[in-house]
């Protein structure tokens, strides 16, 4: 079968794939950037093109700031297709994806991989109850669709998305019950080492000193060191329940909005067999890539989020030094322009980063909300529990893959990317031996769901 | 089951002027054209979207963004629509998903037997 063939296909239009694309056509480059929204933005810039301004105003400067990539794009000459949900990527650079129900292919010189970050699981009892949400989800609701709770919400866990959303919600006048926040004094003290490379990046610092001060100001109540956290109710949620210093509290909601820190969407890359680490200080697998980007998968790059969490800023940097790299690769500049001007870059890259190590080691999610209690639904699509998984390693189980043929844990409809952080970390904990040991997920096409008849072509 | 809205528009959003009508379980909804599904379905009261096809427990939209599968419902007769990436559109007619899914292309010519166990 003959395919479209083009330069480039990225995939994401997010931070990464929007200034990654750009820079690529800007080399002269046939581009095309496949996105399954909408419209532009990614998650962090989520309806950014779309959203009108008192929205925009609402939502803080840090999100404005994805206008400018969206502008860049739209005057570029970037084939950019939204709505393309792309569900398989061969080692070959064959991008395959489905469009408005038909399906298309692509042959590429170079792939990349832009597919940004997810949420962590935050498994603990009743997370799967209607009304429970991540707060990325509830933000998401702002950006695209200017939605927020109706009636005052809970929110618990740690990470700066948590504290941006109550900012967000405190000037979009959303009342806020209670912020549960898991982090603890021993958290603070082992940041501390790292506080002096945070200073340095100290506008980060600032912004997120500002955000705390403001919702203390509100009079918001505010829960530190919490523990034990579980979701009541039967057939949706009625109350966050956690202990404090060992003293059990309640706070009725009927909307609890969940964060523990974001991790990348390594779906792709890991269907593609690249190789990918267990990063000790984010508590996730990423994939391993030289500093352009490139994959051990020749020709396949990847950048932002979805390489080891970064954030939005770095991401759009990161898109540029991949263009560089794949600029090279296809000849069209020379590895002295590819150096010289990745010089800056790395500048801008490292300020950027300097301030991660910090916020890693503050909000490091705690153990028991990553390796919960044996009545806790590990699995949402297959209802698996983790005690369900201990039994399957107290019988055999060695790994993730294994705990698919034993229980179907991560064979429902999301793939395994709701449970495969945890499932890994359970299993590690069980086995006493590494994450990185355990392993993570086969992942297999198709990534996004395709029934026979597209498959087909009907 | 309809009842409170989760969600609403935040105060400083100005009322959408252009909206679009669709059933939901057979119950008509007006909701503002160009929002996912998801979003139109929990500003319109609808709180539970899916039975598992496991337990038949009750679920809900979680991450909004792609990941989490539970936003599945059926839209237009087609099952397993991940309703926070799909635009509303005048007229769609969306199910909630009960349990586990059948096959939806059925041979016609096969006769179905029922089996005493």
């Amino acid at each position: 079968m003959s395919h479209a063939t083009v330069d480039v296909v990225v995939i994401g239009a997010g931070a990464a794939g929007m200034s990654g694309a750009v820079a690529l056509a800007g080399l002269g480059l046939h581009v095309v950037l496949l996105d399954e929204q909408g419209s532009p933005g990614g998650q962090i810039y989520r309806g950014i093109t779309l959203a009108p301004l008192s929205r925009r105003d609402l939502l803080g400067p840090d999100y404005a700031h994805g206008n400018q990539l969206a502008q860049a794009l739209a005057s570029s000459s970037v084939r950019y297709e939204k709505g393309a949900s792309v569900w398989q990527v061969t080692r070959e650079h064959q991008v395959s994806y489905l469009r408005e129900g038909r399906l298309h292919t692509l042959q590429a010189s170079a792939v990349l991989l832009a597919t940004g970050a997810m949420e962590r699981p935050f498994p603990i009892p009743g997370w799967t109850l209607p009304g429970v949400m991540s707060a990325g989800a509830a933000q998401i609701l702002l950006k695209s669709s200017g939605l927020a709770p109706s009636e005052p919400v809970v929110l618990a866990g740690c990470g700066p998305l948590l504290y941006l959303l109550g900012w967000q919600y405190l000037r979009a006048g959303v009342a806020i019950k209670a912020l549960v926040d898991t982090t603890r004094p021993e958290d603070y003290w082992r940041a501390r080492r790292h506080l002096f490379a945070a200073l340095r990046a100290w506008p980060y610092l600032r912004k997120g000193l500002d955000l705390m001060r403001s919702l203390r100001s509100a009079g918001i109540a505010h829960y530190t060191g919490a523990e034990a956290l579980a979701v009541e109710g039967d057939d949706a949620a009625t109350a966050l329940t956690f202990n404090i210093a060992g003293k059990s509290r309640r706070v009725a909601s009927r909307c609890v909005l969940l964060h523990q820190g974001v991790v990348p969407n390594i779906q792709f890359s890991q269907s593609l067999r690249a190789r990918h680490h267990w990063d000790v200080d984010q508590l996730c697998f990423s994939p391993v890539a030289d500093p352009w980007g490139e994959l051990d998968v020749p020709g396949v790059f990847v950048a932002g989020d979805g390489a080891g969490i970064g954030g939005a800023q770095a991401a759009a940097v990161q898109g540029e030094m991949a263009a560089l790299g794949i600029g090279f690769q296809l000849k069209k500049i020379s590895s002295f322009q590819r150096d010289h001007k990745a010089e800056a870059l790395r500048t801008k890259l490292d300020a950027n980063l300097r301030i991660r190590p910090f916020l890693d080691a503050l909000y490091r999610p705690r153990e028991e909300n990553r390796i919960p209690a044996d009545d806790v639904l590990v699995c949402r699509c297959e209802e698996v529990t983790a005690g369900d998984l201990r039994q399957f390693v107290a019988i055999g189980c060695t790994g993730p893959n294994q705990a698919k043929s034993f229980g179907r844990c991560g064979m429902g409809p999301c793939q395994g990317r709701m449970c495969g952080l945890t499932v890994t970390e359970v299993i590690a904990k069980a086995r006493g031996v590494s994450a990185a040991e355990v392993g993570y997920y086969r992942i297999r096409p198709p990534i996004k769901p395709i029934t026979l008849g597209e498959l087909a072509g009907d | 089951m309809r009842i409170e809205p989760l969600f609403q528009p935040v105060a400083s959003e100005a009322r959408s002027t252009r909206t679009v009508s669709l059933t939901f379980n057979e119950q008509t909804f007006e909701v503002p054209a160009g929002t996912s599904v998801a979003a139109a379905l929990l500003m319109s009261g609808i709180h539970r979207f899916r039975a598992t096809p496991v337990s038949e427990a009750p679920r809900a939209p979680y991450c909004m963004m792609g990941v989490c599968f539970e936003c599945l419902v059926e839209i237009d007769g087609v099952p397993n629509r991940q309703s926070c990436l799909i635009e509303v559109a005048q007229g769609m007619r969306i199910r909630s998903q009960e349990g586990a899914r059948d096959l939806i292309f059925q041979p016609v010519n096969v006769q179905t037997v029922e089996v005493q166990s």
